[in-house]
């Protein structure tokens, strides 16, 4: 595999398709033309016509922009009202999440108390608990409350912290150095204060990372929506979507890949634009070898 | 320090008392629910002993769904290590553009819900969808897919290998911890790529891919939202949550749903821990 110093004096196209670099690029390329591909195909379909769709000669590319598709997907469902709904519980939900995760995991981080290493230990364990198990039970609860049909379901758990979120909070507060605090305890400062003071500003890059994992978990959940939610007025973007997918009837490529479209733009203009975070995030959770 | 002492336990209280109501309440409720014939519509809930698991274990359909969840995750996990392992070495190796390939790779596993779904409901359309019109260009008549239930295991084989990408992240951090100089010393013994990614590569990232496994355990057994929108001809896509969502929602047997839950839960933990064990045979500890 040492070609790329061997051959150093022959002809500038051998040494470049000899490179090992060179293959690489040329696996990965291959690649990412199948990780993109179902993307492009959805959009070219949503921009097609519909004997272009059921043209048995595949066109890839519609002949010019046919967007009667995205009015259509429109008239059946509200995309732009069940977008809305998720982004009031997703607001709603990541504003305790964030929050409240931060401040247990400051306790766990900064504290000593009796019990303290029992409770990690079941907040360790809790992780290793699928939700499906308590779902059942949980929803039985919240029915007998008569709060199903409601958001409250989805965005109420989320005050009392996340167990996954505070374990990788906790890890990072570790990190910072005693001295911040204990100076500002010196001065007079309550513990509170320290926390939001200090700890949430200097912890800002991290509690970004999870407020966008709390939004994508929330955006692209179905399980725990489709239990609660029963009133289309209420639906959120994945009820909507998996609604119009089964209608009964021909099914509407165009118009269904138009709205699948819409309701990826918001996640894949934050993975574009936060991918920052993302990577930091998986360095920061301490996953490591 | 006694001031230290008291203030620790508010901050952690929170969290104590959504465990309570969230998870211990709802697991003890869920250990008498399986017991019962509980359905939320009629009332009359009566105890019914171990009745919901003996009726479980006599469902053919049960049986069906886990073999289908089992079989998916047996085939699945390993495709998706081997994909985004051998992605996340290309990757390591220098080269330019890399943090653009990074994010198409990842994109995938980011981008789920059921959008994706039905764009691969699309994509393995017999007669219109993009898989079959590529096989047809190098004169292969494609499969009917979803229609076919000898192809449905593998079209959701291929859902998952598309979506692979999401281990990218944790592998590509920890190639970077890699020591180099092991790199350089098997250089000088001669060692030649392959051999280089199989002796040092691959047993410096097994506590990686033994965490990846364990994720890939829990994703496979709780898989939904894909099977709920595409299902699958001849109940092959009838995977386990599929099943337990169906006999809770759709049938209201909440007794025997939560039985399922329990079922669950505890082939999860068999398997993990099974795998727990299996870790000293073939984890590398540094």
């Amino acid at each position: 595999m040492t070609t790329s110093h061997t051959n150093q004096n022959n002809h500038p196209l051998k040494r470049f398709i000899l490179h090992k670099s060179t293959w690489i690029h040329i696996a990965l390329i291959l690649g990412s033309v199948i990780m993109i591909l179902p993307f492009i195909w959805m959009i070219s379909t949503s921009l097609k016509t519909e004997s272009e769709i059921i043209n048995p000669q595949m066109v890839f590319f519609p002949q010019g922009f046919h967007i009667a598709n995205y009015v259509r997907a429109f008239q059946i469902i509200p995309i732009f009202r069940y977008m809305g709904n998720t982004v009031l519980i997703a607001v709603l939900k990541i504003f305790g999440e964030v929050f409240v995760s931060a401040a247990v995991a400051y306790g766990f981080a900064r504290f000593q108390f009796k019990g303290k290493n029992v409770i990690f230990m079941v907040l360790l364990a809790t992780m290793m608990l699928p939700y499906e198990v308590t779902m059942i039970p949980t929803f039985i609860i919240w029915s007998f409350l008569g709060l199903t049909d409601n958001y409250t379901p989805l965005i109420l758990p989320a005050y009392f912290g996340s167990a996954s979120f505070i374990f990788f909070l906790k890890m990072y507060f570790e990190t910072f150095p005693k001295d911040y605090e204990e100076s500002a305890l010196i001065d007079g400062a309550t513990h509170f204060q320290i926390f939001t003071k200090i700890f949430i500003p200097l912890a800002k890059p991290a509690l970004i990372t999870i407020g966008l994992w709390a939004f994508m978990g929330t955006w692209n959940d179905l399980l725990g929506q489709l239990i609660y939610i029963n009133d289309p007025n209420k639906y959120t973007i994945q009820l909507g979507l998996a609604s119009f997918n089964s209608l009964s009837g021909e099914i509407l490529w165009g118009p269904l890949m138009a709205a699948s479209f819409i309701a990826l733009i918001p996640i894949i203009a934050i993975l574009l634009y936060a991918q920052k975070y993302f990577v930091e995030g998986v360095k920061m959770s301490g996953i490591k070898g | 320090m006694k001031k230290r002492k008291s203030a620790g336990i508010y901050f952690v209280l929170p969290w104590v008392i959504g465990f309570i109501l969230f998870t211990l309440l709802p697991m003890i409720a869920a250990v008498f629910i399986s017991f019962t014939d509980w359905s939320i519509v009629g009332s009359n809930t009566q105890w019914i002993g171990l009745a919901n698991y003996r009726e479980i274990f006599q469902a053919e359909q049960f049986w069906h769904a886990l073999w289908i969840t089992f079989r998916y995750a047996i085939i699945a996990i390993p495709l998706v290590i081997v994909t985004s392992f051998t992605v996340s070495v290309m990757l390591s190796k220098n080269i330019r553009h890399v943090g653009i390939y990074r994010v198409i790779y990842y994109m995938p596993a980011i981008v789920s819900g059921v959008a994706v779904s039905i764009v691969f409901r699309w994509i393995l359309d017999p007669n219109n969808g993009l898989i079959n019109f590529m096989l047809s260009w190098l004169g292969i008549n494609g499969p009917n897919w979803l229609y076919d239930p000898e192809w449905v295991l593998p079209s959701y084989l291929i859902m998952a290998v598309w979506g692979a990408g999401g281990g990218i992240l944790t592998y590509l951090s920890a190639l970077k911890d890699v020591p180099t100089s092991l790199y350089e010393s098997a250089e000088m013994d001669g060692a030649n790529q392959f051999q280089k990614t199989w002796y040092i590569t691959v047993p410096m990232m097994t506590p990686i891919i033994f965490y990846n496994l364990i994720i890939g355990i829990i994703s496979a057994f709780r898989k939904f939202t894909d099977a709920y929108v595409l299902g699958g001809a001849g109940g092959e896509g009838e995977f386990y949550m599929v099943y337990l969502y169906e006999q809770a929602f759709a049938h209201y047997k909440m007794g025997y749903a939560t039985a399922l839950a329990w079922i669950l839960f505890i082939v999860i933990m068999f398997l993990t821990v099974i795998v727990n064990v299996s870790k000293k045979f073939w984890v590398h500890t540094a």
